[in-house]
């Protein structure tokens, strides 16, 4: 056995590159192969692992989505009909005041028109979110100025609003606008807050409005919205004798709020969800519920699941690009089997000097190494081309589509790692030569 | 020729026989339920909407400040400023007709609901999307009636945003009639839209698709009610149809009539706000992500027809150059050109046609995956054995190039020691 140390390693590294040298063609085409594969594979990873990432890292965990059941019973399926997707506004109402968790919103999306006091500037829409106090510190939202009203504000009604810091820059320069009056539907509310950077992806608090994308312009409170009569933007779902409509009535057998609780402990978490049973059959016993109760308590990334956030179209493509890399992987497998054995001349000159098995196996995969990292750097520009492909796409998770640190790791060992594994065959099949065999034929 | 020395000679790489026909049934697999899945996008892209959608164009108006909606009074109020904008768009000199709406197909903007043929039936018979208009939606919208009549305006009623009146007269698209009147002759029969109102069905229309073009509205794409309401709050959707060939100045004309008409109001205006839109570009919108999806799958397709072709010529070429000998001794044996030629195609059609039987395989089991998991539609034969043609002719054409070298070997290369 000879030894392996770094002097072998830069030999057999020789020995691949002049190798690879003499036969240009088929090596560019084995980079190419293991390039494209890699290249698309990562495209399609990249963005899966941009939509099925965590919107809020360290609390999602403790965030949770409850849902009650509130219809009639037509359309009752015992153990089958899911609870609805939000709530009421008598329920959420009800299980805001109950205070049961350790924090609690009660907010719904909505639509605003925005008059700019500078003379410069038209009316526009703005995207809203009526919310109660709870939203700011639950969700860990940053401020860049001023700060979040607080629940005196919620129970007055108050003229408050909350601003994001491109809503901020727009209309003041990116300057410290709290205190300023900002002017929308022909009312005036004081501005007491502007966000810092913070746009949660997925908008997992209300996937109705959009699954992907910028956050929210304004937040105001929900008492104040409802006071204003401001337009609701989202879905809403009735049933019984509901009609239906864009927005709601307070009393109408209608959803279109999200309720969100913050639970500390796995046991708050279990006593939360016996008190959604008993407020069920509370409301049941006072004839509003007509189904035996129905809850449902999912975490913040076990509600994005159920609501499967990620687009079909999505998955498809990342199945897709995987098929595809194995394809090329093959391929490349094929052409490393060729190029291995017509050397089998070299190689029995090696092993009738005195070269072990292992170390022409050695050899052999250092040379499939090298193709695997050059394979990998053709693979990591394709995929910033395919993502800078993506991020022109019209889609509303677009922008999102980056590469980041652990994916640009991924790419090197997916590439390093497939072409090790796909020179293992050839490695092997060219080791089996007998010496004395090809020293005859030369 | 028998295959006979073809199978011995295939037996002695077995590894890259192996190695080609695997990858030759891979992409037999992948291609077929690539250019299945482009079929079903390019067909869903195309599918009419049942309107007449040439000169057709929306506006999405907010007002500022408007009445509350939550009084009579106040939604008689917005009920004026909606019929004053209607008649100031069918007042202009390019516009043939408009009328206020709720939503229009491909605008995802839904309202629908379970439609009833008893009174408190438990589950609904079917699900049906609502469009909101007055007596001119199915002149505007360019809908054919095929039974029945068409509201008039003595039909047409008004309620606010969040109404929960029941039309006591609709017109349905014919989809929505057969399945809730498989017999035929639905006109004159009821419908119960909120378990215990009747609403009476006077007309028929040919198709008219419902807004969403999502998943979860593909059960219901082509039931649509049409109802002689028009709705009232403190936003408003138009339809307008322009005049032929005058649709861009029809939809210049409309935004500046309308802030002419009252200056308290949002149009949009940027790519992003739905202000004024050419029916084209929602239809564009709509489908860009199926756009993307077809022209992803055609180009991973066509890449990996190139890898594999690549595949089969460095690996024949190898073999080419592995035997070149044994050629040389064919030849000077009395092997015609055309006699290597065809040996090196006829075994790559060997190994093609075995890759493509396993390919056949992978390719039903792959498409038995997307239909349990992506909801896809069986894949037709048509498409396996169209497959099959192109990957068999792909070998033919990329053996070709190393056999025409291996049939250019002079014969006296069998007289030389190597």
């Amino acid at each position: 056995m000879q030894t392996q140390g770094p002097t072998m390693f830069s030999y057999y590294l020789n020995l691949a590159l002049r190798s690879l040298r003499r036969t240009p063609i088929l090596t560019a085409l084995m980079v190419l192969a293991i390039a494209l594969g890699i290249g698309a594979s990562m495209t399609t990873l990249t963005v899966l692992h941009v939509l099925s990432g965590d919107p809020l890292p360290g609390r999602s965990s403790s965030l949770y989505y409850p849902q009650i059941d509130p219809r009639d019973d037509t359309g009752y399926v015992p153990g089958k009909s899911q609870p609805m997707d939000q709530v009421s506004w008598i329920d959420g109402m009800n299980l805001l005041q109950a205070k049961r968790a350790d924090d609690q919103a009660l907010m719904t999306g909505g639509s605003v028109a925005i008059q700019p006091a500078q003379a410069g500037l038209d009316p526009f829409y703005q995207t809203a979110r009526y919310t109660t106090a709870g939203f700011f510190p639950m969700f860990g939202v940053p401020f860049r100025y001023g700060r979040a009203w607080g629940a005196a504000e919620d129970a007055a009604s108050a003229r408050v609003v909350v601003i994001s810091s491109k809503l901020n820059d727009k209309l003041y320069g990116g300057g410290d606008s709290t205190g300023r009056m900002l002017r929308l539907e022909g009312q005036a509310l004081r501005i007491v807050g502007v966000l810092g950077d913070w746009r949660p992806n997925p908008h997992f608090y209300d996937l109705d409005v959009r699954n992907y994308g910028d956050s929210e312009g304004v937040y105001l409170p929900l008492s104040t919205s409802q006071d204003l009569h401001l337009a609701h933007l989202g879905g809403s779902d009735c049933w019984g004798n509901g009609g239906g409509g864009v927005t709601p009535s307070h009393t109408a057998p209608c959803v279109w709020l999200q309720f969100w609780v913050q639970l500390d402990t796995p046991a708050r978490a279990a006593a939360y969800r016996a008190f959604l049973i008993h407020y069920s059959q509370e409301q049941e016993s006072l004839g509003r519920f007509m189904r035996p109760p129905n809850v449902r308590l999912r975490n913040l990334m076990q509600w994005l699941d159920h609501k499967q956030v990620v687009p079909g179209d999505v998955q498809l493509q990342t199945w897709l690009a995987l098929g595809f890399l194995l394809v090329c992987l093959v391929n490349t497998v094929g052409l490393m089997l060729a190029k291995f054995m017509r050397r089998a001349a070299e190689l029995g000159v090696r092993r009738a000097l005195g070269a072990s098995k292992s170390a022409l196996f050695a050899q052999l995969l250092v040379e499939s190494g090298v193709l695997g990292l050059a394979g990998g750097v053709g693979g990591l520009l394709l995929a910033c081309l395919g993502l800078w492909l993506v991020r022109r796409q019209p889609a509303d998770y677009a922008s999102l589509a980056h590469l980041d640190g652990s994916m640009l790791a991924t790419t090197f060992l997916l590439a390093v790692g497939a072409s090790l594994l796909a020179g293992v065959l050839p490695a092997w099949s060219a080791c089996q030569i007998a010496p004395g065999l090809q020293l005859k034929t030369l | 020729m028998t295959l006979h020395p073809i199978l011995a000679a295939l037996r002695r790489h077995k590894a890259g026989v192996v190695l080609i026909a695997l990858q030759i049934a891979l992409t037999l697999a992948i291609v077929c339920n690539a250019i299945f899945i482009i079929g079903n996008r390019v067909q869903r892209i195309q599918r009419p909407t049942g309107m007449d959608e040439k000169n057709l164009f929306m506006v999405t108006q907010l007002w500022v400040g408007a009445p509350t909606g939550d009084d009579k009074a106040s939604i008689d109020k917005l009920d004026a400023m909606q019929r004053t904008d209607v008649q100031t768009l069918r007042g202009l000199p390019d516009v043939e007709s408009a009328i206020a709406i709720n939503s229009l197909p491909l605008t995802n903007s839904t309202w629908s609901g379970g439609i009833d043929l008893k009174p408190a039936q438990p589950h609904p018979t079917a699900h049906a999307a609502n469009y909101f208009g007055d007596e001119q939606m199915i002149h505007t919208l360019g809908l054919r009636l095929v039974a029945g009549r068409n509201f008039t305006a003595g039909d047409v009623h008004h309620m606010g945003m969040r109404g929960q009146d029941v039309p006591p007269l609709v017109i349905v698209t014919r989809a929505l009639a057969d399945t809730l009147f498989p017999g035929g002759n639905a006109v004159g029969k009821s419908i119960y839209m909120d378990h215990k109102t009747p609403s009476t069905i006077v007309g028929v229309v040919a198709r008219l698709q419902v807004p969403s073009v999502d998943r979860w509205a593909s059960g219901f794409t082509w039931n649509s009610v049409l109802i002689p309401t028009r709705l009232d709050g403190n936003f408003s959707r138009y339809a307008v149809r322009a005049r032929p060939g005058r649709m861009d100045a029809a939809m210049k004309e409309a935004r500046a009539a309308l802030f002419a008409a009252n200056p308290m109001r949002v149009i949009g205006d940027d790519a992003d706000s739905n202000g004024v839109r050419s029916f084209a570009d929602i239809r564009e919108h709509a489908y860009r992500a199926d756009l993307g999806m077809a022209i992803l799958m055609g180009v991973i397709c066509l890449i990996l027809l190139a890898v594999t072709a690549a595949g089969i010529v460095g690996l024949t070429s190898f073999w080419v150059g592995q035997r070149h000998k044994q050629i040389g001794v064919r030849r000077a044996l009395g092997a015609r050109k055309i006699d290597i030629l065809r040996y090196f195609q006829t075994e790559n059609l060997l190994i093609a046609g075995g890759g493509a039987v396993l390919g056949v395989v992978l390719a039903l089991g792959l498409n038995l995956l997307l239909m349990r998991h992506f909801a896809m539609a069986r894949l037709p034969v048509a498409y396996v054995l169209a497959g099959v043609a192109a990957v068999l002719a792909l070998g033919q054409g990329a053996v070709f190039v190393p056999a025409r070298r291996a049939s250019n070997v002079p014969p006296v290369v069998a007289t030389r020691s190597v």
